[in-house]
């Protein structure tokens, strides 16, 4: 064979010039890596590794940091705090996602099944999307006053009893998630209308023919072919509605009876009101394991529907 | 190179800068060990913090005036950086920057943060330094929160006890009488009645729930009923007694039986502030502070409040801030942030004690605080005098609290995990604001449970 016959220092010649070709080849995309690649690490990846090192340590940022082990875990698990917010983020998420999953879903079919009106109606249901959070959530303060609150005024029209909305731990959680909701439901709604958009209406004018319904198209021809959209967009919305924290902070402070503190609320406590920076970072670290899981979940989906 | 390879060697390049990074923590403070230096006159450059914001131009100009005073004064000494971000005590940014090296030399710290920075090491000793100060011997009990084991780690600069602040006009139009404020929790809640009898938006007796504010509150209640939230040696919870269920049955009497409190929740110091800035709430627990506070942060109509003295008070919870140095100071640093502090905070007729400017600028002159000597020193007497000789106030709107809180003991936040220990404490005051059944013994037996088990992991 011709590659046989070549001598060996010559083969040895060849190596470097591949990789210098290799190399040559790529050095464009390299170059358009490296902004993004030095972005992450200083600003994701390296907070990341300090948050490992720092949980696992106990430092004043004055004298040395001693390692401490697992105590910073174990001073976050004695916190009478530490169950009622995973609970309540748990919650949180739950109700979250039945709201802010569905209705921008539901939304977004309305909006595509409309003939007029159709881009004013998306500004309206964007809008929200373009205030600044801490001032939707304000709004929403004023809102849920018990006593000369909009809500309260809405309900006594309809002659109904009033709420006492943020005021009651039984009602505290399910009005951080109406916040919550009415905040980010803009953003899904346009997600999923452009994938709506995509599906080809040939589908919808052989079911019209066949007799089909609209729940009907909805159910044989939207779900099926926004699959990988909603499932994404499911997974997306545990990893941001687990890390709640702006709702509970600027609304409630964690109360009433603790019914709104949320693990970041926690975190944030243990941090920045206790001093204890490491305690923080333990917690957080638990949080970030967590979303690992739904994180990985979410690679492998788009990973297959993209392959 | 293949993509994997090369995020091997990204991830162990990380991996080693964190490292490296984190070493810079390694360096033991500067001021730990060392002794005070030889010649108080070299060369020392320091940065300062709490100027006034540019909003406040008044006491920014003056502060201004007094950093080019200082440095004229000592000529050695460069205040070299001066921020002013607010509040001057931002937990969020505190530990950040002393991790980059870039807290200031001299940093404000309010009174519920000092025992952490203390038990954790982020603030100078400054024991060797102290007796520089023409003004030290002079302090009042105050400074006693800024030691620990004989050694002293900061200054106050401003201190006071509670009291209940209350809006005469408000009192007026419910036909009470604004000269003769309630005396006892009784009169309070009679008068909180009567004030929210006034109509829709009127509130009698305004309080914290969350935020930690509303364990901060349910401590000054305590301590004025003569309880006390920790033992004496710090290791248990001390509130689950009478006095505590007291604190908690006069809320949710007023709240639930009386309704005079309103249903509206206060999750942080402002939120209290705003509703008695409004001009519709009654009564609420605070210190002489909280009326210039008012009328400077708050646009409240100054001549419509007044303080008296904390009902019923057996030990009244000392408030306010003080400055402390950073631990990375050197010696040199330390002593002329010291002289700083003494310029600025301390001397009479200077910095802030300086009345005959004051006056001059239309700020208030008159509030019995800072009350940082005792009544009986040099320095005592001299901050009284030409703070009588300059009031632009009336001396009313404080005098029920002066003569009220005369011989009442104050008493300091509980221990460095105070913070912690308010969060637990949010809970009671919320839950009898907030529901109607709430069983306080219940409450507070869970939250002494709690209290106890965080502070036996801090152990």
């Amino acid at each position: 064979m011709t590659t046989a016959s070549i001598p060996v220092t010559n083969r040895r010649r060849r190596q470097p010039s591949k990789l210098r070709r290799s190399v040559r080849r790529n050095l464009t995309a390299y170059g358009f890596l490296c902004g993004a690649l030095i972005c992450f690490a200083f600003f994701s990846w390296y907070p990341m590794v300090r948050q490992v090192i720092l949980s696992f340590q106990k430092t004043n940022f004055v004298d040395a940091p001693e390692w401490v082990g697992l105590k910073n875990f174990r001073t976050v698990f004695s916190d009478p705090a530490f169950a009622p917010a995973w609970i309540n983020t748990a919650m949180f998420t739950l109700l979250a996602l039945l709201c802010g999953y569905v209705i921008p879903f539901i939304t977004a079919i309305v909006l595509n099944e409309l003939r007029h009106a159709r881009a004013y109606l998306r500004f309206v249901v964007y809008l929200p999307v373009m205030l600044p959070p801490a001032v939707g959530v304000l709004l929403f303060q004023w809102f849920y006053n018990p006593d000369y609150g909009l809500f309260n005024q809405v309900l006594g029209f309809f002659h109904l009893p009033g709420l006492q909305w943020l005021n009651s731990s039984g009602t505290a959680l399910i009005s951080l998630v109406i916040v919550s909701t009415w905040m980010n439901m803009g953003s899904g709604t346009l997600i999923y209308l452009a994938a709506l958009q995509t599906i080809p209406s040939e589908l919808y004018e052989a079911a019209e023919l066949d007799g089909a319904g609209l729940f009907k198209r909805i159910r044989h021809i939207t779900i099926p072919q926004t699959k990988l959209i909603l499932l994404v967009m499911l997974l997306l919305q545990i990893v941001a509605t687990m890390q709640v924290f702006i709702e509970p902070y600027l609304l409630t402070g964690g109360g009433p009876e603790n019914s709104t503190v949320t693990v970041v609320y926690l975190m944030y406590q243990y941090a920045f009101n206790f001093g204890s920076l490491n305690a923080g970072n333990a917690l957080g670290l638990m949080l970030m394991l967590v979303l690992m899981v739904f994180s990985a979940i979410y690679l492998r989906v788009s990973r297959d529907n993209t392959v | 190179m293949k993509p994997r390879n090369l995020s091997i060697v990204l991830a162990a390049g990380l991996a080693l800068a964190a490292a490296g990074c984190g070493s810079s923590d390694d360096g033991a403070a500067a001021s730990k060990s060392a002794a005070p230096s030889a010649n108080p006159n070299a060369p020392v450059s320091i940065s300062v913090n709490c100027e006034p914001p540019k909003t406040n131009k008044v006491q920014r100009t003056t502060f201004e005036e007094d950093v080019a005073a200082f440095q004229k004064l000592y000529p050695n000494i460069t205040v070299s950086k001066v921020t002013d971000a607010f509040p001057c005590y931002d937990p969020k940014t505190f530990e950040p920057k002393l991790a980059s090296g870039d807290l200031e030399t001299v940093f404000y710290v309010n009174f519920p943060n000092v025992g952490r920075l203390i038990e954790s090491g982020q603030a100078a000793d400054i024991s060797s330094y102290v007796n520089e100060l023409k003004t030290f011997p002079d302090y009042n009990s105050s400074l006693d929160l800024f030691k620990k084991d004989g050694k002293v780690y900061g200054l106050p600069t401003d201190g006071y006890g509670m009291g209940l602040v209350y809006n005469k006009d408000v009192f007026t139009k419910a036909g009470l009488d604004p000269n003769t404020p309630p005396k006892t929790w009784a009169e309070v809640q009679a008068a909180a009645k009567k004030i929210a009898a006034l109509g829709p938006g009127y509130v009698g007796y305004g309080e914290y729930s969350g935020g930690n504010t509303g364990g901060w509150h349910f401590t000054a209640s305590l301590y004025g009923r003569g309880g006390s939230v920790i033992s004496d040696d710090g290791k248990k919870a001390a509130f689950n007694t009478p006095e505590g269920k007291a604190v908690l049955q006069n809320l949710q009497q007023m709240r639930w039986t009386d309704n005079s409190m309103g249903s509206q929740l206060y999750i942080e110091w402002p939120a209290l502030m705003k509703a008695m800035a409004g001009g519709k709430m009654g009564m609420m627990l605070g210190a002489p502070d909280v009326l210039i506070s008012l009328r400077n942060d708050f646009g409240g109509k100054f001549e419509n409040y007044s303080v008296t003295a904390q009902p019923e008070a057996k030990a009244l919870l000392n408030g306010g801030a003080g400055y402390m140095i950073n631990p990375k100071a050197t010696p040199d640093q330390i002593r002329a942030g010291l002289k700083w502090i003494e310029y600025e905070f301390l001397t009479p007729g200077k910095g802030q004690l300086d009345y005959v400017r004051a006056k001059g600028q239309d700020l208030t002159v008159g509030q019995p605080y800072p009350d940082l000597y005792g009544a009986d020193t040099p320095s005592g007497k001299a901050v009284t005098d030409l703070r009588a000789a300059n009031a632009n106030i009336d001396a009313a709107q404080f005098a029920g609290w002066v003569e009220g809180s005369k011989g009442i003991s104050p008493k300091p936040e509980p221990g460095p995990y105070a913070q912690e220990i308010y969060a637990i404490l949010d809970t009671p005051m919320s839950a009898v604001l907030t529901r109607k059944d709430a069983n306080v013994d219940q409450l507070l037996s869970d939250a002494e449970a709690k209290v106890n088990s965080m502070l036996a992991s801090k152990s």
